[in-house]
């Protein structure tokens, strides 16, 4: 049984100028000890599902119209406050994108390492602060019995990203989802961060969801990947099958349309158009408009996630048909 | 192709820290650029890499003279720029443009395309005020915007149009050099790959010069013919940008692209990264000799005693690393 297995999602926020469906039908599951990839470009809803299953969405304006997010047993997106508070932070911790901005500047890291364990653990501040003191130093802050009682301001991103993934892991969670945890920081400080995270998850065996628009981050860290789309998943795959052997229109060009896959100097493939917008209704297959292979059928019907093989699934209706 | 259109000598950019509010006690200074030499030719694209704080765009700024020199000289076409008057900076820039980061932030919010791509050729009267219309038609067609959209403001476009809109800004002097300072990083794979083939061609068809700014060293070799990478304020290695990325030599560039994860998992799960250690060291306190040597695996004593020079290592390569010889 997988550990957390989230089944036809659908987030939308009710707006004045129309229902935005952020999140329009997301199936997805992953298993103790794996690493899953979403990838996809600003807008295509990889940030709002994560932000379903962990109870952040500010409701109203949104609402999780359906789906199930089952985690040992509990629906995430059903259970009663008290029960996701239990699971929440606890079991399944979340890192966020913009280290400058998600820590509180008015407390000490030592008051926002401890919360979590204070409220999740019948344990003393003294036991408390010992066990802080030891994840600072596993995530590799030097001198961290001093630096414990800085202030966030004190620490570069990096070293926030850091003081982040320590307050996310001191739980230690089975379930961590990291979205865009690297996308604000350098890249020598993001190999960095990105060793952590792998050495962290050895050690404590946790899965990890890992939101990224990076196609280079995902190839190194994930088992898997899920490529999304205007709120949906049009293609899933293990890493390598992903990028040595893509099937979905919109994989294929976004792996053309990156420098580093392509010759030096060459013109790089662009994909014609913009991301539709996602608060009107898409008749069909929502990259039709702008896929070169678009046939009528394509704007027919939205195509389903059809699998390919076992662990290799796509939502193209003329691949599926052994057209291209 | 190989002659100089842009040469900067030892230039160095200082900004002073005060404390206090009226009597304003100067009590350091940040190196943002300190003794930068580059020789920039006509018609090349010199792409600029570093990571953040590392002065690349003070740099660029101080290419433009948007901030003070604090010394040396940028000498463009013959001219100093460090020591002109106004006025003479002002004729300066009808030959060096620049193209910020953020298209959501460097247009003016109330002003129409119009008003925005007419306003140089108003200020630098470059064309009668009867052909104005026209001329600006013509550079939107360039930059690949319908004409029809003259009249609509910047919050009408999507950020990959609004990139096409600064780019037609930037190139209505037809200058002859410019400067784009992180241009794609706001922007998302897909547009991103469209304002790369625009800016290269047009750099091509219109035989401009392009120091070409960015954090992401894949784009930076897609587009460049050279690449200079900075450290602290310094250039430490430049060279031919293929040859840069493939056969780094300084041990932060080695860093550098040892960093930089490849679309390819084959590649990606097999390799040896150098993680280098901590973070960038402040400019305020830089350290003594290479400022690179507290995070370098190769450092001796006398990396922290002397300043590396940038010296020729072969025709196309300059490196600033006294071991180079004995670590490569």
């Amino acid at each position: 049984m997988p550990l957390l297995s989230v089944h036809d999602l659908r987030t939308h926020f009710h707006t004045r100028n129309g229902i935005y469906r952020a999140v329009d039908g997301v199936s997805f599951s992953i298993e103790r000890g794996e690493t899953l990839g979403i990838v996809g470009e600003s807008g295509s809803g990889k940030s709002v599902t994560c932000y379903s299953i962990m109870g952040l969405i500010p409701q109203p304006p949104g609402r999780i119209v359906s789906g199930t997010a089952m985690f040992d047993g509990v629906d995430l997106l059903h259970c009663s406050p008290a029960e996701a508070r239990a699971i929440r932070g606890k079991r399944v911790a979340m890192i966020f994108q913009d280290p400058m901005t998600s820590l509180n500047p008015y407390l000490r890291i030592s008051e926002q390492l401890i919360e979590p364990l204070l409220i999740h653990e019948k344990i003393s501040r003294r036991d408390a602060l010992s066990r802080a003191l030891a994840m600072l130093d596993a995530v590799g802050i030097n001198d961290a019995a001093k630096r414990i009682h800085y202030y966030p301001h004190e620490f570069s991103g990096g070293m926030r990203q850091r003081v982040m993934i320590a307050m996310a892991l001191i739980t230690k969670p089975e379930v961590l989802i990291a979205d865009e945890p690297t996308t604000a920081l350098d890249v020598t400080v993001q190999a960095q961060i990105l060793e952590l995270i792998k050495k962290m998850q050895r050690e404590l065996g946790m899965a990890v969801v890992f939101i990224t628009h990076d196609l280079g981050v995902v190839s190194g860290l994930c088992d898997r990947v899920q490529v999304m789309y205007a709120g949906r998943i049009v293609e899933t795959a293990d890493t390598r099958t992903l990028f040595h052997a893509p099937r979905h229109p919109y994989t294929r060009a976004l792996q053309r349309s990156i420098p580093a896959l392509q010759s030096k100097g060459v013109e790089l493939y662009t994909i014609p158009g913009l991301p539709p917008d996602v608060s009107k209704t898409i008749p069909g297959c929502a990259f039709a408009p702008r896929c070169e292979f678009a046939s009528a059928r394509c704007t027919g019907g939205v195509p389903e996630l059809t699998a390919l093989s076992p662990t290799h699934s796509h939502a193209c209706l003329r691949v599926q048909a052994g057209e291209i | 192709m190989s002659d100089t259109i842009l040469q900067l000598t030892d230039v160095k950019t200082h900004f002073p820290i005060t404390q206090g509010f009226l009597l304003k006690r100067h009590i350091g200074t940040v190196k943002a650029v300190d003794g930068v030499n580059l020789t920039v030719r006509r018609g090349e694209v010199l792409g600029l890499v570093g990571e953040s704080g590392c002065g690349k765009s003070t740099l660029a700024r101080t290419i433009l003279q948007l901030v003070p020199t604090t010394g040396g000289t940028v000498v463009l076409n013959g001219r100093n720029l460090a020591d002109s008057s106004a006025r003479e900076l002002l004729a300066a820039r009808r030959d060096l443009q620049m193209v910020f980061q953020d298209p959501y932030a460097s247009l003016n919010p109330r002003m129409t395309v119009f008003a925005t791509l007419a306003e140089p050729l108003f200020v630098h009267g470059v064309c009668p005020p009867a052909e104005v219309p026209a001329r600006v038609a013509e550079l939107m067609r360039v930059v690949g915007l319908a004409p029809r959209f003259m009249q609509k403001y910047p919050h009408e476009f999507s950020g990959g149009q609004r990139q096409r809109i600064a780019i037609a800004r930037a190139l209505a002097l037809e200058p002859k050099v410019i400067v784009a300072d992180e241009p794609v990083s706001a922007l998302d794979v897909s547009i991103q790959a469209q304002i790369l083939n625009l800016l290269a061609q047009l750099t091509k068809q219109m035989n401009l010069t392009l120091i070409f700014i960015a954090h992401d060293l894949s784009v930076v070799k897609h587009i460049s013919d050279r690449i200079a990478v900075m450290y602290l304020g310094k250039i430490v290695e430049l060279g031919l940008a293929a040859d840069v990325i493939d056969r780094p030599r300084h041990p932060y560039t080695r860093a550098l692209v040892s960093a930089i994860p490849t679309p390819n998992p084959d590649i990606e799960r097999n390799r040896q990264r150098i993680v280098l250690a901590g973070d960038p060291p402040s400019p305020i306190n830089p350290p003594s000799g290479c400022a690179f040597h507290p995070r370098c695996a190769y450092a001796r004593a006398e990396c922290r005693n002397a300043v590396p020079p940038l010296v020729a290592d072969s025709p196309d390569r300059e490196v600033a690393c006294v071991r180079l010889s004995e670590i490569s």
